[in-house]
């Protein structure tokens, strides 16, 4: 008795702490999340359609997000897990950039990819926050102070030489595909043994290098890798001897790699961040 | 005997990846980039110091004292040699981070000196630095927050069974982490004075 009390005791205490944890970071709704009802829809969607346009133009990924707080932590720790989480930016390339305002606290602070730490840098991070967005925050004018901010980032942008956008949004999931993983070699030992004793020894290692090879062709998208990975199944399928071919076959199922593009709704496209940019107050 | 080759390689592989061999490989080479990210911003803040120091001294030139802290601190942090490697060496590694902690409290005194001039604040180059050093301030907290993350990884997966077999058949050793540089000055609770400094204020 004694003990389930202390156990109902624990868990409320860890409950407690669990609502007492820091700001959730908010969905990815879209490139602007105002969750304060701050902006009017009117300035959201003139907002977004400027930072669509940014990337359809540039590539470069920008969002923004209004919160009431984020005590307890500081703007620059809450900022930095929204970053983490989001991914905006292109992958590898890491163009994203957020601005983050913390209304009641009366903080703000542009976070910014690693790509464009070069021309939004501290500095430059810093004067559009003085010199921009508080002073008309100052005012009360947080649309106006946003969309200047944004356009000021913009042009900054627009100024550093970064990669073409993807025009066609190919699906670019190459060397998912590890040959010399484990389980794939199980699979192929499996099917290939299957294939043998259908078949027949040479054309069961046939079929099996075939379509191992076709396979690889269609997931990694390279030609010699999936003729090695065919050779490799071949080999196996050729040399190792039936061990125990008895079980239901295993079928082999690729995994689909096509990750889902943007339809219609906003995603980060993977961008990285280092804890560049600045905070600011007003 | 073919058939039993095929079937030792297979077991080979499998065991391979069961004792977390690769685990290992991939923990320990994250904690190298981790460890390099910390490095490169604390070099980042070390580049830093000689400009701000000059600024300062162009407004503020009776703060020897506060200036010559900084100078030491960065002097210090520059001898010591800051290569991946120290991550394997705990003794180095708390060397280490007792220097850059040195030079993080003999900047921030140099911060609160600064207050005193209205000139100095308003000077657009020191503004300029200070954004710089804010920024660089912030990337090495989420460098090192990363480090640590990444050094709790690896070392939960050196200690746990069965990969701690594996880690001790190949020497792979638990790696220092960052711990906190004041920690005396932290239990010991604030002290709020409200009658106003009489030196330094001038």
């Amino acid at each position: 008795m004694n003990a389930a009390r202390a156990g109902i005791l624990a868990l409320l205490i860890c409950w407690a702490f669990a609502a007492g944890a820091e700001v959730a970071v908010p969905p990815l709704s879209g490139r602007v999340v105002d969750q304060t009802g701050t902006l009017s829809s009117g300035d959201i969607s003139s907002l977004t359609q400027t930072l669509k346009n940014l990337e359809a133009r540039k590539g470069s990924q920008l969002a923004v997000l209004i919160v009431p707080t984020t005590e307890p932590e500081t703007i620059e720790q809450y900022s930095i897990r929204v970053a983490e989480a989001w991914k905006i930016g292109r992958k590898k390339i890491d163009d994203g950039a957020l601005l983050v305002v913390a209304k009641n606290d009366r903080k703000l602070r542009i976070e910014v990819g690693y790509g464009l730490e070069g021309a939004l840098n501290d500095v430059t991070a810093r004067r559009i926050i003085d010199e921009v967005i508080t002073p008309r925050f100052r005012n009360g004018d947080f649309a106006g102070g946003i969309s200047a901010g944004v356009d000021r980032m913009i042009r900054v942008i627009d100024g550093e030489p970064l990669p073409a956008p993807a025009r066609a949004q190919t699906s670019t999931s190459s060397g998912n595909f590890d040959a010399f993983n484990p389980f794939v070699l199980f699979a192929i030992f499996i099917g290939g043994a299957i294939l043998r004793t259908v078949l027949g020894r040479l054309i069961g290692s046939i079929a099996a290098g075939g379509m191992v090879g076709a396979l690889a062709w269609f997931i990694a998208g390279s030609l010699a890798a999936s003729i090695i990975a065919g050779l490799i199944a071949f080999i196996f399928t050729m040399f190792g001897n039936s061990l125990m071919s008895s079980g239901t076959g295993s079928s082999y199922s690729g995994s689909s790699g096509s990750s889902g593009g943007f339809s219609g709704g906003f995603s980060g496209g993977g961008g990285s961040f280092g804890g560049g940019g600045a905070s600011g107050s007003w | 005997m073919r058939r039993l080759w095929t079937l030792l390689a297979a077991l080979a592989t499998l065991s391979l990846t069961n004792c977390g061999y690769n685990v290992i490989q991939t923990n320990d080479e994250q904690v190298k980039s981790a460890w390099s990210e910390v490095l490169n911003q604390y070099q980042r803040r070390a580049d830093l110091v000689p400009n701000l120091v000059n600024s300062v001294k162009g407004f503020a030139q009776q703060e020897k004292d506060v200036l010559l802290g900084v100078t030491n601190a960065r002097a210090k942090v520059g001898s010591i040699q800051a290569t991946p490697e120290l991550i394997n060496d705990p003794g180095a590694f708390a060397k280490f981070q007792a220097a850059q902690g040195e030079l993080t409290s003999a900047l921030s005194k140099l911060l609160v000196v600064t207050e005193n001039y209205p000139q100095l604040k308003s000077d657009a180059l020191f503004r300029d630095l200070m954004a710089q050093l804010e920024g660089t301030e912030n990337r090495i907290t989420v460098a090192r927050n990363r480090y640590i993350k990444a050094v709790q990884d690896y070392n939960v997966t050196i200690r746990s069974f069965p990969s701690n077999l594996t880690a001790m058949a190949f020497g792979y050793k638990e790696k220092p982490n960052f711990t906190v540089d004041n920690e005396k000055e932290i239990s010991t609770a604030p002290k709020v004075d409200f009658n106003p400094a009489p030196a330094g204020a001038k």
